[in-house]
């Protein structure tokens, strides 16, 4: 027979050696960073974990934003949801409803006694994730901007010898790449609201929705089709994309493929798509700030920001909330946060971060990457360019793009198609507003 | 002469429908009434502030002129798939169904892309098509094919509907092969000895005798373009561009998990659930008339 008491000795002494770490608190992180980058929290999280032996951060990749959301609130309906969940900038005023689902960082902070001062971060970036008071809701992790990217080969093929800085500039180098060979596609962009209505609205500092785009309020609404700068420049984007000067690449990022393969030389999209760019261009690429209208006053403004932050989720015991609070702190340090930035494009968040990779020279290595922090802190923000937060956002962007689309295939004029999006989205915002109660 | 069995007591019948009874309400039931429970609120994402408003979403639903968008292309979108996947796949049993050298390696792969989920599919089609760096794609390009799925509902949509019938004709050539094969020869061959013709066979012989397969085939067809299709279009077009490929069900699924709008997403699935429910009564009421079993 068999004995059994090896496996119970066994057993005991695996407890006890085990309990050492039962006492470590275990706080979830989940995220939405696939690839290289999601590598790049897993080296942030053990990191973390080596640097302090209380608390042990495990990470969690759940899909694309709109799934690791999903994955968020359907945890929280079940009872289980994480500390720590990643959302992406159109599911904020979502989450800033959600009172009692989330924990503001700001409250966090102070609860655990960590030392936290929100002037530390760039005014443009925690303007998005903070209320009317300047409380800071969600920790900023990964922000970027809109920026140009730049085929330098290609214009200097077509004979363009400066970077184009405004739009009728950039038309201008995209009839001349058209001529030159790029009869595709001479300019485009990504994301085509993030940059054409929301970063474009910024960037000439227009209003595009009432109440400074729904920072101060929910009963925010939508003024873009009014603003004569952007409806001219949805004019223009209709006038070439008949021959191709502009083409259109989609909603999302899906057309960025059409920058690194070289059918398209400049184009329009996220800071963070530097990573791309970097692994598969093989011609000589910068990027440069988004092209502006010199005949509207003010602009450049600043431009906005996209990405996601960390929001904490609520109802968890102050223990716990102490090591997130840690983590939080650690996060923002100059170093970890210069080491993410640097790998991935998107922005170092505090200038103590900017100010560490300059000095270790970085923007002189890749000047690429200075110019969407240069952009996001080009002038102070007004009350027209601090970010925006509608309700609804995700369903709002595809509403706008479709009626885009329609101006773009000659289906309706664009002033009745802008029109027709600001209608919609209002619709949409009025029924978030009575669920946001 | 038949032979049957007689069971004493009444409970034991009903413990063998049990497994079936408790897998239906809880897959089918209990969910389809807890989205008509929640087609009668106004809900925020996480639950936390809810609202009982009778109709109002339903009322949304029939003054948004989308929503009527979205029926029509439904409609055109359903017809093409079915008509090309049962086609398609017809024509393909009918071939494989000959005595071929290999003919079941032709079978192997002809049923593979069942396997393939829904998604998956969606994905690979736009990597041939996708216009900057799909191959196929640049072939049409390169033959002056203006091919732009981004911005040309017509070729959006005929792409998604390549996928979707692509995605089901394995299927449904399992069942034309099977109904083909049940086909007594000896009858066959007596419509050869009478000298007709093969397409004459086809059509007064095999495909009557097929008719039960194929009505099967039309149903479960349908419920599938209905039901099962959003990963494809998902994955393929985002239901765009400017709506030419949102279809009910994929707006059901958008609105509810992009958008977070469960009363209204679960409305869309009401109006859905009827939509499919009257359109099964129809076929079993008109069409199945016409089936010889």
């Amino acid at each position: 027979m068999v004995s059994l008491k090896p496996i119970l000795v066994g057993t005991v002494l695996l407890s006890a050696t085990s309990f050492p770490a039962l006492a470590q608190v275990e706080l979830q992180w989940w995220h939405a960073m696939s690839g290289a980058n999601g590598d790049r929290i897993v080296k942030i999280a053990n990191d973390f974990n080596a640097s302090q032996k209380d608390y042990k951060v495990v990470p969690s990749f759940k899909g694309s934003y709109a799934d690791t959301m999903n994955a968020g609130i359907a945890a929280f309906r079940a009872g289980g949801a994480p500390h720590i969940l990643q959302v992406f900038e159109v599911g904020t005023a979502t989450m800033m409803a959600a009172k009692g689902a989330i924990k503001p960082v700001h409250e966090l902070m102070k609860e655990a006694g960590e030392p936290f001062d929100a002037k530390a971060y760039l005014p443009a970036v925690t303007g998005y994730y903070s209320t009317a008071k300047g409380d800071m809701l969600s920790f900023p992790f990964n922000s970027s901007t809109a920026v140009m990217w730049v085929n330098r080969d290609a214009l200097k093929k077509a004979g363009v010898d400066k970077i184009p800085a405004t739009w009728p500039e950039t038309f201008e180098a995209g009839a001349k790449l058209k001529a030159a060979g790029y009869d595709k596609c001479g300019v485009s962009t990504g994301w085509v609201t993030w940059v054409n209505v929301e970063n474009f609205s910024a960037w000439h500092n227009q209003e595009l929705s009432t109440k400074a785009n729904g920072l101060d309020g929910f009963d925010t609404v939508l003024t873009f089709n009014k603003s004569a700068a952007l409806v001219k420049h949805f004019e223009n984007l209709v006038k070439y994309q008949k021959d191709k000067i502009y083409d259109y690449a989609g909603r999302t990022n899906e057309g960025e493929g059409r920058f690194t393969s070289g059918e398209c030389p400049l184009f329009l999209t996220s800071s963070a798509f530097y990573g791309n760019v970097k692994a598969n261009a093989k011609f000589d690429y910068t990027a440069a700030p988004m092209p502006y209208y010199p005949d509207v006053a003010g602009a450049p403004q600043n431009s906005i920001i996209g990405g996601a932050s960390l929001w904490i989720m609520g109802g968890k015991p102050a223990a716990e909330y102490k090591g997130v609070a840690k983590f939080m702190t650690y996060l923002s340090s100059p170093a970890v946060q210069a080491w993410w930035s640097q790998e991935t494009g998107y922005l170092p968040i505090t200038p103590a971060a900017y100010e560490y990779s300059k000095k270790q020279g970085f923007f002189d290595k890749v000047p690429a990457a200075e110019v969407a922090i240069k952009e996001i802190t080009n002038k102070a923000p007004t009350v027209n360019s601090r970010g925006l937060r509608l309700g609804n956002l995700a369903l709002i962007r595809d509403v706008w793009a479709e009626e885009i689309e329609q101006a773009l295939t000659g289906k309706k004029p664009v002033q009745a198609a802008l029109d027709a999006a600001a209608e919609r989205g209002n619709q949409m915002l009025r029924q978030f507003e009575r669920t946001a109660k | 002469m038949q032979k049957r069995s007689y069971f004493a007591g009444r409970m034991l019948p009903y413990a063998l429908l049990a497994p079936q009874l408790l897998v239906t309400i809880v897959f089918f039931y209990v969910p389809a009434a807890q989205a008509v429970w929640q087609s009668f609120l106004l809900q925020d994402a996480f639950g936390i502030s809810t609202e009982f408003v009778w109709f109002e979403n339903y009322q949304l639903l029939f003054s948004d002129a989308a929503y009527y968008q979205a029926i029509s292309v439904t409609a055109v979108f359903s017809v093409l798939v079915t008509v090309a996947a049962l086609s398609i796949s017809l024509l393909l049993a009918v071939q494989a169904d000959k005595s071929l050298r290999g003919a079941g390696v032709y079978k192997t792969l002809l049923i593979w892309p069942y396997a393939v989920a829904p998604v998956v599919a969606g994905v690979l089609w736009l990597f041939m098509f996708q216009p900057s760096l799909g191959t196929l794609a640049r072939g049409l390009r390169h033959f002056g094919v203006d091919w732009n799925p981004y911005l040309n509902s017509g070729d959006a949509l005929s792409l998604v509907v390549l996928a979707a019938a692509w995605k089901q004709i394995s299927y449904n050539f399992l069942f034309f092969l099977a109904g083909l094969q049940s086909i007594p020869k000896s009858l066959i061959e007596a419509a050869a000895i009478d000298g007709a013709r093969p397409a004459r066979r086809f059509w007064t012989i095999v495909f009557p005798l097929l008719s039960p397969t194929a009505f099967y085939l039309l149903t479960v067809n349908i419920v599938y373009v209905f039901f099962d299709t959003f990963g494809i279009i998902h994955a393929v077009t985002h239901g765009g561009p400017a709506g030419a490929t949102t279809t009910l069900v994929y707006k059901v699924f958008n609105d509810g998990r992009a958008g977070g709008d469960l009363g209204g997403s679960a409305a869309q699935s009401v109006v859905l659930m009827a939509i499919v429910i009257a359109l099964t009564a129809v076929q079993f009421r008109f069409i199945e008339r016409k089936v010889n079993y």
